[in-house]
């Protein structure tokens, strides 16, 4: 598929409006349907795409596997992490309330803070399974 | 922070784990995953100190208040299986830093802490956690990074005995989780004290005893109650040895725990003989002892016996289920604490002679008794205990289960425990035998001792086992506290 150019073209148009909807789907998530997870997945078809495209060579240099591991680590301790955070102000574990002034805006920065912790993981751990699977048979 | 003791003893390895993941080859994941099993040690026997002093923990996670949110909710009963399973982490760990290193590849070592701390934060978040649904949850963590773990597996059955064991306890997974399902549907909640409030009104209905019975299936599964046992052997003849170690001593340990818990805590009390659950346990209990055993005496992989034997072991404890008596309860929970000793004890044995010659077959095996002199203590050791000899902490779980069938008159039960324990002498004497009275093959002449690092953590199991047959107040002691706390009623 390397020298179609349609697809090209196509894909190169489409991915930075999947990336913003997916950036969409992340951050608005707490006002509209969407959350982390959603948005990992949707930010990982970018990738997908262009891998699809591209090949898989040049995706994997555009994410590599080490930085995807990384992440995928790094989600779950941003997740686990705010939830030690809030236990310092004397919350319970995961209780937004106390990290900002009003417990609303709490509420808010927590959940925020969690999903983005999901999305990272959830985008690194679908691409390197994505990864794990293209990957098979090369040499 | 001892109001966040609950929680940080799921936290802490929760975090741990990917930290482990990052941490480059060597033995800095090991490192971590010590650390942690042993933190959460202490914290353990500091929660379970606390609840037997203080009474029930009760913990809201996010500060929402149950039954709206999720709760922690600890008493004597889940305090104590969780000592147990993060007591024989503790102990796997540092031998798994020998033991691991020659069966697992390089490269795959930080993931295997990281999936083995995984793993242990889904079995301690099964004991810990006082919702049904966050149980659920926790169930499938511990359940996926044990399939992973036992993929590790040196031989290519491994895999086939993953996938095997992912069908099979995913099966289990899903009917758990449908039968929570129709449960929230009659009382729309699911937290387990509310369950147990508003389960009453609504435990004539046909929609609540499909749910039950889904739970119990689903869960038999988890727990390879015999007949549903057929992942068990595979998954634990192939699995790495340090998994064997861990999931034999605590998994089937957890699973039994949430058994005991759904069966007197969540569902009304005398539930369990609406519909005849209790015969049914009795019945695969007695099935699972006989025949277990019977498949045991003719394995030739001594990993393979041991699992058929574990399988036969899950049965004893079933029985105890079955009486629904208060001295039931009790025997099973003394089982389940001492199972987790002997069988952690003679898998780590077993373990031993594998590093040293990479087999346990009968025939490779034979002789090695005389050049493995404390390994094959730790055998023995543990085979009595096994059997319930006098004086190993076997004796006791079996002393309570005869006391407590001679309570309900059954006396084919007592004759099914003793048969069980002579099975043992049978299956158990054909490993001593093979170890010390068959002549060494030349191959194996010379195989020393193992390494002392193996060494350790199987005798100090090897000492709890004496140490717990002859003294019994923590063992006795908390489980009669744990199955007053369940309700059971004294018959």
């Amino acid at each position: 598929m390397t020298h179609n150019l349609i697809l090209h073209v196509v894909s190169k148009t489409l991915i930075p409006l999947i990336i913003v909807f997916a950036l969409y789907v992340q951050f608005h998530g707490d006002f509209g349907p969407g959350g982390g997870f959603q948005a990992g997945v949707i930010m990982s078809s970018a990738i997908i795409l262009y891998a699809l495209v591209f090949g898989l060579d040049v995706a994997e240099q555009v994410m590599p596997p080490t930085i995807l591991r990384l992440l995928a680590s790094l989600g779950v301790l941003i997740y686990a992490g705010v939830g030690v955070v809030t236990l310092f102000p004397g919350g319970n574990y995961l209780d937004y309330s106390v990290l900002a002034d009003t417990q609303i805006a709490g509420q808010h920065l927590g959940i925020l803070l969690v999903e983005l912790g999901v999305g990272i993981t959830v985008f690194s751990v679908m691409l390197i399974i994505f990864f794990a699977f293209a990957g098979r048979g090369r040499p | 922070m001892p109001d966040h003791l609950s929680l940080l003893l799921v936290v802490i390895p929760l975090i741990a784990a990917p930290v482990a993941a990052i941490l480059p080859r060597g033995r800095l994941p090991w490192a971590t995953a010590l650390t942690v099993t042993s933190i959460c040690f202490i914290l353990a026997g500091m929660q379970l100190w606390a609840v037997v002093h203080d009474g029930v923990i009760s913990y809201e996670l996010g500060g929402w208040a149950p039954p709206w949110g999720i709760e922690y909710r600890i008493d004597a009963v889940n305090a104590f299986v969780a000592l147990i399973v993060s007591g024989i982490a503790a102990i796997t760990v540092p031998y798994a830093l020998l033991s691991a290193e020659k069966e697992i590849p390089e490269h795959q070592i930080p993931h295997f802490y990281s999936a083995f701390l995984l793993c242990f934060t889904g079995l301690l978040g099964i004991t810990q956690t006082g919702d049904i649904f966050n149980l659920f949850v926790f169930l499938e963590i511990s359940s996926l990074s044990s399939y992973a773990l036992i993929s590790l597996g040196q031989k290519r059955q491994a895999l086939t005995s993953a996938y095997q064991y992912l069908i099979m306890g995913t099966l289990g997974a899903t009917f758990f989780l449908i039968g929570v399902g129709l449960i929230y549907s009659q009382t729309g909640t699911l937290n387990m004290m509310d369950l147990a409030e508003r389960l009453p009104e609504v435990s004539g209905l046909n929609t609540v005893h499909t749910g039950f019975a889904f739970i119990m299936i689903g869960f038999a599964l988890k727990l390879a109650l015999f007949p549903l046992h057929l992942w068990l052997p595979n998954a634990y003849t192939y699995a790495p040895t340090v998994i064997t170690v861990f999931l034999a001593a605590t998994a089937t340990k957890v699973a039994l725990y949430v058994m005991l818990r759904v069966l007197f805590t969540v569902f009304p009390n005398g539930f369990i003989s609406t519909i005849p659950t209790g015969d049914l346990f009795i019945l695969s209990g007695m099935a699972g002892i006989i025949i277990a055993s019977v498949y045991a005496i003719y394995q030739v992989d001594v990993k393979r016996l041991l699992a058929y034997s574990s399988v036969a072991q899950i049965g004893y404890m079933a029985l105890g289920i079955g009486f629904a008596s208060a001295m039931g309860v009790t025997a099973t929970i003394i089982h389940l604490f001492n199972h987790a000793l002997m069988k952690g004890a003679l898998f780590m044995a077993v373990g031993a002679i594998i590093y040293r010659i990479g087999d346990c077959r009968m025939d490779n095996i034979q002789g090695l008794g005389r050049q493995m002199p404390w390994t094959f203590g730790a055998i023995v050791t543990g085979g009595l205990s096994l059997i319930g000899v006098p004086g190993t902490a076997g004796f006791i779980s079996k002393w309570y289960l005869v006391l407590a069938a001679l309570e309900q008159d059954a006396w084919i039960l007592v004759a099914v425990i003793l048969i069980g324990s002579l099975l043992a002498v049978i299956y158990m004497g054909r490993v001593i035998e093979a170890l010390y009275f068959k002549p060494a093959a030349e191959t194996n002449l010379a195989v020393k001792e193992a390494p002392i690092l193996l060494l350790a953590p199987t005798w100090v199991l090897v000492f709890a086992n004496i140490y717990f047959g002859l003294d019994t107040e923590l063992t006795v002691g908390v489980a009669e506290h744990a199955a007053q706390v369940l309700g059971v009623a004294a018959k």
